[in-house]
């Protein structure tokens, strides 16, 4: 497993065709949900399939999230109670608020289990950057467009211009507290111009990585995520000049002319890292 | 050992460069008469002496919506005649009646290159007198090129026949598209008699000619147009099918064969389908023109043509309307004999396959491919092309899930050999490729990719590791079919089996 | 755990199992399943070793199976378990 989360594909948790392959679709995180996609009297039954599946099933080179269902539920208590004594990484908190992720990492005090928040109410954009700084505990968050619009009272579009403000909102939060951020899923699964697009303005804003609810988006979404050769290389040539200009006792150097700070450094080390763990580069290649 | 009812001098595969050459009779056939029209069915067989131990020929491309065999048969039935063999290219689920035939003891063996429905069952329970003989389609053409099996009758289920008998399937209410797998039927057969539902004063394209038709008969339907053309040509929407096609793809393109002027042929399948999808986009996307598209022919594959992806079809059958329209316009989608297509006595163009994607029911760590049978060993199926292309190809790719519902693909023997595992080259499925140590060049060349490559050894520890090991299953010691390889060795035999039914 | 009612949990999907519980005077077991032939004992096996973990006796369980791996089909039953069972 990586920290590297380009995808996080949601696999409905009562569904056992699903559960039993959620692993062979290439997304970097699946999130296994105990909430919308499980029928109000089917959640005890999903809870059990899921325990079970984690007790026994192997789930190979991919971090595993379970969302549980809201605070507000009569489900949430039971649900931790449950997960908090799986071997998952993370939970996912839906319409994640300042009380419940508070609430929610009180729980979870003795075990390792991390936490992302959904982000998906008017007060949670909001309140956003308190949320995320609650708790060590919590890692980073992800976008809910569907939710969010309903709160806003817009229409969610393809285009998505009423969702500029919150993803923005969200970018910036995340990295000031340096935590991951996740863009809210493409929902027309037909549509993989409109996904492809859609990813592109994600990366652009500064998300890490983006939700899928099907799995046949992946590796579109991957592929966009990945870093470019031309990337690539630049980064290479940076960790080069990087190790001459310490060889050399230099404390500063420039590539082509530009200074290179500490900031391109980490970006360059960073693409290198992500080009390695997904197998674009191969060790000993850099 | 004999086998009840199948040739004496047979001889088990022993490989698949073959070294039975047997010798081909010409067709000499040239029926000129301008008198070949009869009322029905009836008429025409009151005028021929119909005697026991007679063989009868059939073919499917009207699939599942055939009327042909179902209609002769009850005709033949009323005539005290007994001990008859039914050498068809397949038989589906709608050929039903044949239980009864073979309950009475009329029909007491049966031919033909896939069997499903309820005949096979009859057949996996011991109910047909003889062994049944389940050849490739290739094979099929081989047995009566080589006179190894005589036609006394040969029915072929016309689209559109003219007063000469001319026949072709692109136009009528029941066009199919081609009817590769009558020709050789009507080329060598005693007797041969077109039933149609379109009958025109005269065709200038068509795919058999009138010198090897002997009677004509006009009926109101040849078949029921819904089952011709069978529902089982969609992409999967199964996102694991999906998964698994895209792996398919990016073994064609590194496996070094895929350049200007491949050749490749994909089956119906939903998977098998998607593939055909996924070559689209990467051809388009690296520029690269194919020379020819083989086989049954669907839709995804004639837009591939329309685009200019392949310069040419050559099509045995039709498997969806847009293959049957396309066929019946397009010049260069071209129709072709069965003989042609695959037969090993033939300059068949298997022969210049790069790729061929199939399926399989099981396969095995020596990478034989079942798909005659099901996993617990019914008849359920059969070859079709499946050892044809396989042995033709330069690449055999076998797709499947790993596991499904709790049935495994990888065993350890599989139950039936259909295909053996030296023409298979590649599997691959949703948690991995596997690569038949034989092909040590593509060993080789998939070193270097980032592809999920494991041994299929490996593949079938994870498979067994999930579903666990399933049971023996249990078979009578009556042999109640004979698989034929290509050339007409036994390459494996089927044992009765009690069909419990219970889920 | 005691069985008080009868019970269901599961589906008929595929890789799914149906089960239903119904108090009794002994405890049996009926499987169907498509893959009865080569997975029936199997099948039987984790239904009885679950129960035996529940302390459930005097139950019949039916089972419709359409291909469930060992984790479904032991997750199917707690649940149905669970439903039926008085301290729950």
């Amino acid at each position: 497993m990586t920290n590297i989360r380009r995808s996080m594909l949601f696999i409905p948790g009562n569904n056992p065709g699903m559960l039993q392959s959620a692993d062979v679709f290439n997304a970097d995180s699946i999130i296994i949900d105990l909430e919308d996609s499980v029928a109000i009297d089917e959640k005890d039954s999903a809870r059990t399939l899921v325990t079970e599946l984690l007790k026994s099933v192997p789930i190979n080179n991919v971090e595993t999230i379970v969302r549980i269902n809201p605070f507000d539920t009569p489900f949430y208590e039971k649900d931790i109670e449950v997960i908090k004594k799986t071997n998952i990484d993370m939970i996912l908190l839906p319409k994640a608020t300042i009380e419940s992720i508070k609430d929610l990492d009180e729980r979870l005090k003795d075990t390792k289990i991390q936490i992302m928040v959904l982000i998906e109410t008017s007060l949670g954009v909001h309140q956003v950057f308190d949320i995320l700084n609650t708790t060590n505990r919590c890692l980073g968050l992800m976008l809910g467009g569907e939710d969010l619009c309903v709160d806003l009272n817009c229409a969610r579009t393809k285009s998505g211009e009423e969702l500029l403000y919150a993803r923005m909102h969200v970018v910036n939060s995340s990295r000031a507290l340096r935590k991951f951020v996740i863009d809210t899923p493409f929902t027309d699964t037909n549509d993989f111009e409109g996904l492809t697009k859609d990813t592109y303005f994600a990366k652009s804003i500064g998300f890490d990585g983006k939700a899928s609810i099907n799995p046949r988006q992946i590796d579109t979404i991957n592929s966009v995520f990945n870093p470019t050769e031309a990337e690539i290389n630049h980064a290479k040539r940076v960790i080069e000049a990087k190790d001459l200009a310490l060889e050399a006792g230099k404390g500063v150097f420039s590539l082509d002319g530009k200074m290179v700070d500490l900031p391109i450094i980490k970006r360059a080390e960073k693409v290198i890292d992500t080009a390695l763990k997904i197998g674009l580069m191969k060790i000993g290649e850099e | 050992m004999d086998i009840l009812g199948y040739k004496k001098d047979y001889q088990l595969f022993a490989g698949t460069r073959s070294k039975i050459k047997p010798s081909i009779i010409k067709s000499s056939k040239n029926n000129q008469s301008n008198n070949k029209k009869r009322l029905s069915i009836k008429h025409v067989l009151d005028e021929i002496a119909l005697k026991d131990g007679m063989t009868l020929s059939f073919h499917h491309h009207l699939r599942n919506g055939d009327y042909i065999l179902n209609m002769v048969m009850e005709e033949i039935t009323r005539r005290n005649v007994k001990d008859v063999t039914i050498f068809a290219s397949s038989i589906f689920p709608c050929h039903k009646d044949l239980v009864k035939y073979i309950e009475q003891g009329i029909v007491t063996q049966i031919y033909a290159a896939f069997i499903s429905g309820p005949v096979s069952e009859a057949i996996s329970e011991g109910k047909l007198k003889k062994v049944a003989v389940m050849h490739t389609h290739g094979g099929r053409a081989r047995i009566v090129e080589s006179g190894e099996l005589t036609i006394d009758l040969a029915f072929i289920g016309a689209p559109t026949c003219d007063q000469t008998g001319n026949i072709t399937g692109k136009i009528g209410k029941s066009a199919c598209g081609s009817i590769g797998y009558a020709v050789t039927d009507a080329h060598f057969a005693k007797t041969t008699i077109a039933i149609t539902d379109n009958l025109v004063d005269e065709l200038d394209d068509f795919q058999i000619g009138g010198q090897y038709i002997d009677y004509i008969v006009e009926v109101d339907a040849i078949g029921d147009s819904k089952g011709i053309v069978s529902g089982t040509t969609e992409i999967t929407k199964n996102p694991i099918g999906l998964k698994i096609a895209k792996l398919a793809t990016d073994v064609i393109k590194y496996s070094g064969y895929f350049k200007n002027g491949f050749s490749f042929q994909t089956g119906a399948g939903g998977t098998s389908l998607a593939v055909s999808e996924y070559l689209k986009k990467l051809m388009k996307d690296e520029n690269i023109k194919g020379s020819y598209a083989l086989g049954g022919i669907t839709s995804y594959i004639v837009d591939m043509l329309k685009e200019g992806l392949f310069e040419k079809l050559y099509d045995v059958q039709c498997f969806d309307l847009g293959s049957v329209e396309s066929i019946a316009t397009n010049p260069n989608h071209i129709a072709i004999s069965a003989s042609k297509y695959a037969n090993i006595l033939d300059d068949c163009l298997i022969n210049n396959l790069d790729f061929v994607i199939l399926g399989a029911t099981e396969i095995d760590l020596d990478f034989n491919v079942n798909v005659t049978t099901t996993s617990t060993g019914e008849i359920m199926g059969g070859s079709g092309g499946h050892s044809d292309t396989a042995y033709g190809a330069k690449v055999t790719i076998v797709v499947s899930q790993l596991f499904n519902a709790r049935i495994p693909v990888i065993k350890n023997k599989v139950i039936c050999k259909t295909t053996p595992g030296e023409t298979v080259d590649v599997l691959v499925t949703e948690r991995g490729i596997a690569i038949n140590p034989l092909r040590t060049d593509l060993v080789e060349k998939f070193k270097n990719t980032n592809l999920p490559i494991k041994t299929i050894e490996e593949l079938k520890a994870i498979s067994d590791n999930l579903v666990g090991i399933p049971k023996e299953i249990d078979f009578d010691d009556k042999i109640v079919a004979v698989v034929e390889y290509r050339d007409g060795t036994v390459i494996d035999v089927i044992h009765k089996k009690n069909i419990n039914n219970k889920g | 755990m005691q069985l008080v009612k009868p019970s269901k949990a599961g589906t008929y999907e595929s890789n799914d199992i149906y089960i239903m519980l119904f108090p009794g005077n002994e405890t049996k077991i009926e499987v169907e399943s498509i893959v009865y032939e080569t997975y029936g004992d199997k099948i039987e096996n984790v239904i009885f070793k679950t129960l035996n973990e529940y302390k459930i006796e005097n139950v019949l369980v039916k089972a419709i199976d359409k291909g469930a791996l060992d984790f479904t089909i032991r997750a199917r039953l707690i649940t149905a378990i669970k439903r039926g069972a008085t301290n729950d």
